[in-house]
C-alpha cells in the first residue's frame, strides 16, 4: 500500500472532480470521443473517477467519414475493452439528408459540417452534458471558455453572457433545451497531455508516431496524400516523407509534421523542444484570426 | 538523447496568479513579456504578433496581442473577460487568470482571484496609486489571496526614478494599514514590461533596486506556504456502487479533500446525520492509500454501513464545522438583476445546493476602503455587501477566514439558473 496521494498530479485531481460533477449533476451526459489523444485522456480520467464502477455515460463519435482509418479501428477496440456504449453519428448522413452542403475547392473540409451532426445527435438522445477534450491553451478564444459552458437551444456559445466560475464550484443548472459542454482538461497544456499519456502508459493511435506517408506541401504545411479526400492540384507533387500527426482531426484539415519520433518518450521530448503550437498545424484556424471564435458561436465544439 | 523523465515533466506545482490593472497600465503587455522572456510564445504565435504589430504601424512588438482573445476585445482594444494563460518553467507550472481592470468589472476580478494563490497588481508609475489600485487591493484582501506582487510599471517613462518608486510604495503602504488580512505577503517590484526590466530578467537601469524580478519571486514561492490550509473537510460528490460480482458490497464515497488530510483509521462523523464511523479504505483509482492529501480526488469507504449521499460531508470527530440554517456573509453581486431582501435564491456551497432567502442586507461595502453605505434596499452589479441568508435546511460551513473552501459559496438565480453572486461567510 502506498502511503499518501500527494504525488498525484493536481491537474488529474481537478479533472476527476469535474467528471464526478458531471455524473452527479446531469441526467444524460455523454463523452465526445474523436479517437484523438485528448479524448483518449478523458476516457482514462473517467475510468479513474468512477472505479471500480464502469464509466456511467456513453461515448459518442461524430464521424466525418474523413477520419484516419487507424483512429476508427482504435475507437472501436477501446469502447469494446471498456464495455461502454459507443454511439456513432455520421456527417455523411447530414449531407445526404440535405442538412449541410459539402464544401468544394482547394480547402474543402468536413470539419465545420460536424456541428450540424453533433447538434442533431444531442437532440436525438436528449444529452444535457457533452464532455469534450478542448483545452484553453489551444487557441485564444478557448482561453475564455468555462469548464461548464452553457449552450442554448441552438447549441450556440454566447461569449458575452458566460456564467462566472468561482472557486471550484460548478453550476450545472440549466433550462430545458439547454445543454452544457464540459471541459475537464481545460487547464492542461499539450505537453501536460503528452506527459500524462507517457506516465500512464496509455495506448494511442499509430498515426501519432513517426511513419512513412505519401504527402504533399501546400502553404508551408504537409498534407496527407494517402487518400483522395484532400483535393490536390496537378503541380502539387506527392512525395513519401517520415511524418507524424500532433493532432488527429479530419484528414482534410490536419497537417503532419516531419518527425522521427517513433515512441512516446521521443514524442514527449519532441513536444517539449518544439516551437510551433499545436493549432499551427490545424489548417482551419489559419483561415482568419477569429476563425475559432466564429465557429464556436455557431455551436462547434 | 536523454530519456524523457515523466517524473520531471508532470508538474506537481501549479501556481495560479490573478492579474489586475487599469485599462492602460500595460497588463497585457506584462503578460506578453513574461511569455516572451520565458520562451513560452511559440513561433507561430510570435509570427502572428509581429504581423499584426506591423499592420498597426507600431515600431515595437505589441505583446498584448498574445492575450486579448475575443473579437470584441480586439475591436475595442480592451480585455473584457477572464482569460487563462499558461506557461511553465523547469520548476513550476503557472496559470495566469487575466482579468480586466475597469470599475464595472469587479465581478471578473473576484472570479479570477477566487482560484488564485497569488496576484499581481499593476500601477502605472506616472499615475501612482489611484482609485483602481484601492479596488484591486481590496478584492485580493477580501478573497484572501496570500501573495501580492505590486508591480510598479512603466518605470522607463519616469526615468527609472527611485523617488517615484518610493513615493508610490509609501502611498500603497497606507492602503495596507486598512486591510483586515494581516498574513498577506506584499512585494514591491519596479518594472518596465515594454522594455523587459525586472519582469523575467534583471536589469542594470535601476541599480538602486536589489530585489527580485517578478518571475524570480514567483519561482521562489512555496506552494504549500501560499495555500490557505484549514481543517479537513470531505464533501461527498458522488456515491460509487459498482454492483458487480467482484465489488458486490462496495460503497465508495467520491470527493475531494479540502483543508487538511484524512487517514485510514480516522474516526469521522457524517453530516448532517452526525453518524460516527471510521475510514476503512482510501482509494485513488484502483490503488489503496494510507493518507488522502489536501486537494486530492479520492474514494473513501467506511467501516459501517451508514447513509451518506451527495451534498453530505465527512469530517473528523471533534472537528465539526458550524451546522446552521442561517449565516451572514460578505457577497459580491454579479448580475444586472438586483439582489433584494426577501428574494429566494439557490445557494451552492461546495457541491451542496440549498434554497435560501435574503433575510437582511446590512450595508454595502465600498470596495475602495472608503467605508460603508447603510439603508440599502438592493444590490446592483459589482456591489459588495454584508448580507444574512436563511436556508431551508442546514449547511456545514466554516468562516471564510479559517477555510477558503468551506467558507465560500455561489448564489444561483432560480429564474434562469445563472450564477449571480459569490459569498464569503463570516
Amino acid at each position: 500500500m502506498s502511503t499518501n496521494t500527494s504525488h498525484i498530479n493536481p491537474l488529474e485531481n481537478e479533472a476527476i472532480y469535474i467528471m464526478r460533477e458531471v455524473a452527479a449533476q446531469f441526467e444524460k451526459p455523454v463523452l465526445l470521443f474523436s479517437g484523438g489523444k485528448d479524448s483518449i485522456t478523458l476516457v482514462r480520467l473517467a475510468q479513474k473517477a468512477f472505479w471500480p464502477a464502469k464509466i456511467p455515460f456513453p461515448l459518442m463519435h461524430i464521424d466525418t467519414g474523413h477520419n484516419f482509418p487507424e483512429t476508427i479501428e482504435f475507437r472501436d477496440r477501446l469502447a469494446k475493452e471498456l464495455g461502454v456504449e459507443l454511439i456513432v453519428r455520421n456527417v455523411q448522413d447530414s449531407i445526404d439528408a440535405g442538412k449541410v452542403k459539402e464544401e468544394s475547392g482547394r480547402y474543402a473540409s468536413r470539419n465545420s459540417l460536424q456541428t450540424t451532426t453533433l447538434l442533431d445527435a444531442i437532440e436525438e438522445f436528449k444529452f444535457d452534458a457533452c464532455i469534450g477534450g478542448a483545452r484553453r491553451d489551444e487557441e485564444k478564444a478557448r482561453a475564455k471558455e468555462r469548464i461548464f459552458s452553457v449552450r442554448d437551444d441552438f447549441g450556440q456559445w454566447d461569449e458575452k453572457s458566460q456564467r462566472p466560475e468561482l472557486f471550484d464550484m460548478l453550476n450545472g443548472d440549466i433550462e430545458l433545451g439547454q445543454n452544457v459542454r464540459v471541459f475537464p482538461i481545460s487547464n492542461w497544456t499539450e505537453l501536460d497531455v503528452w506527459s500524462y499519456i507517457q506516465k500512464e502508459e496509455i495506448e494511442i493511435p499509430s498515426i501519432y508516431f513517426a511513419h512513412k506517408r505519401k504527402t504533399f506541401v501546400r502553404d508551408g504545411m504537409i498534407w496527407s496524400a494517402e487518400d483522395d479526400i484532400v483535393f490536390r492540384d496537378a503541380e502539387e507533387i506527392v512525395e513519401e516523407r517520415l511524418v507524424r500527426f500532433r493532432t488527429v482531426g479530419d484528414m482534410s484539415c490536419t497537417a503532419a509534421v516531419l518527425s522521427d519520433a517513433v515512441s512516446i518518450d521521443k514524442v514527449v521530448s519532441e513536444i517539449r523542444d518544439s516551437s510551433i503550437s499545436e493549432r499551427g498545424a490545424r489548417i482551419d484556424d489559419k483561415r482568419s484570426e477569429a476563425a475559432m471564435e466564429k465557429r464556436k458561436q455557431q455551436g462547434y465544439f | 538523447m536523454p530519456r524523457a523523465n515523466s517524473q520531471q515533466l508532470i508538474k506537481m506545482e501549479v501556481l495560479k496568479i490573478a492579474t489586475a490593472g487599469s485599462v492602460d497600465d500595460g497588463k497585457s503587455t506584462l503578460i506578453g513579456r513574461i511569455l516572451y522572456d520565458t520562451k513560452s510564445l511559440t513561433s507561430d504565435k510570435l509570427e502572428a504578433i509581429e504581423k499584426t504589430s506591423k499592420q498597426k504601424g507600431y515600431d515595437y512588438l505589441d505583446f498584448s496581442l498574445a492575450t486579448d482573445g475575443l473579437v470584441a476585445e480586439r475591436e475595442q482594444g480592451i480585455t473584457i473577460d477572464v482569460a487563462h494563460i499558461y506557461f511553465s518553467t523547469a520548476k513550476k507550472s503557472y496559470i495566469i487568470a487575466d482579468t480586466p481592470g475597469h470599475v464595472e468589472y469587479t465581478r471578473n476580478m473576484v472570479t479570477g482571484a477566487s482560484t488564485s494563490q497569488a496576484a499581481i497588481i499593476l500601477i502605472d508609475a506616472r499615475k501612482g496609486v489611484i482609485e483602481q489600485t484601492n479596488r484591486h487591493f481590496f478584492i485580493n484582501n477580501l478573497l484572501r489571496v496570500k501573495e501580492v506582487i505590486v508591480a510598479i510599471n512603466k518605470m522607463d517613462l519616469v526615468d527609472y526614478s527611485e523617488e517615484t518608486y518610493n513615493a508610490i510604495k509609501s502611498d500603497f503602504s497606507e492602503l495596507m494599514s486598512k486591510r483586515d488580512y494581516e498574513n498577506q505577503n506584499i512585494t514591491f517590484i519596479p518594472v518596465s514590461a515594454l522594455k523587459g526590466d525586472n519582469v523575467v530578467n534583471k536589469t542594470d537601469v535601476m541599480p538602486w533596486y536589489n530585489g527580485e524580478t517578478i518571475l524570480e519571486h514567483l519561482e521562489r514561492l512555496d506552494l504549500a506556504a501560499v495555500s490557505n490550509v484549514g481543517t479537513p473537510r470531505f464533501p461527498v460528490q458522488y456515491v460509487i456502487r459498482p454492483k458487480t460480482e467482484d465489488f458486490h458490497d462496495f460503497r465508495g464515497f467520491a470527493g475531494k479533500v479540502y483543508g487538511g488530510e484524512l487517514n485510514v483509521g480516522d474516526t469521522v462523523v457524517a453530516l448532517p446525520s452526525q453518524t460516527k464511523s471510521k475510514i476503512k479504505e482510501i482509494y485513488a483509482y484502483d490503488k489503496k492509500y494510507q493518507t488522502a492529501s489536501r486537494r486530492s480526488s479520492v474514494t473513501i469507504t467506511l467501516e459501517d454501513e451508514i447513509n451518506v449521499s451527495r451534498g453530505d460531508m465527512i469530517v473528523k470527530e471533534g472537528d465539526l464545522p458550524t451546522i446552521d440554517k442561517q449565516f451572514t456573509a460578505t457577497i459580491a453581486w454579479m448580475d444586472s438583476d438586483q439582489l433584494k431582501a426577501g428574494t429566494k435564491y439557490v445557494i451552492q456551497h461546495g457541491v451542496n445546493k440549498v434554497l435560501a432567502k435574503v433575510d437582511k442586507i446590512h450595508h454595502k461595502i465600498n470596495p475602495d476602503y472608503s467605508g460603508i453605505e447603510e439603508n440599502v434596499d438592493g444590490l446592483g452589479m459589482n456591489d459588495i455587501a454584508k448580507v444574512t441568508f436563511k436556508l431551508n435546511k442546514p449547511i456545514f460551513f466554516d468562516a471564510f477566514k479559517n477555510h477558503r473552501t468551506n467558507g465560500s459559496f455561489i448564489v444561483i438565480d432560480t429564474k434562469n439558473n445563472n450564477t449571480v453572486g459569490a459569498g464569503f461567510i463570516q
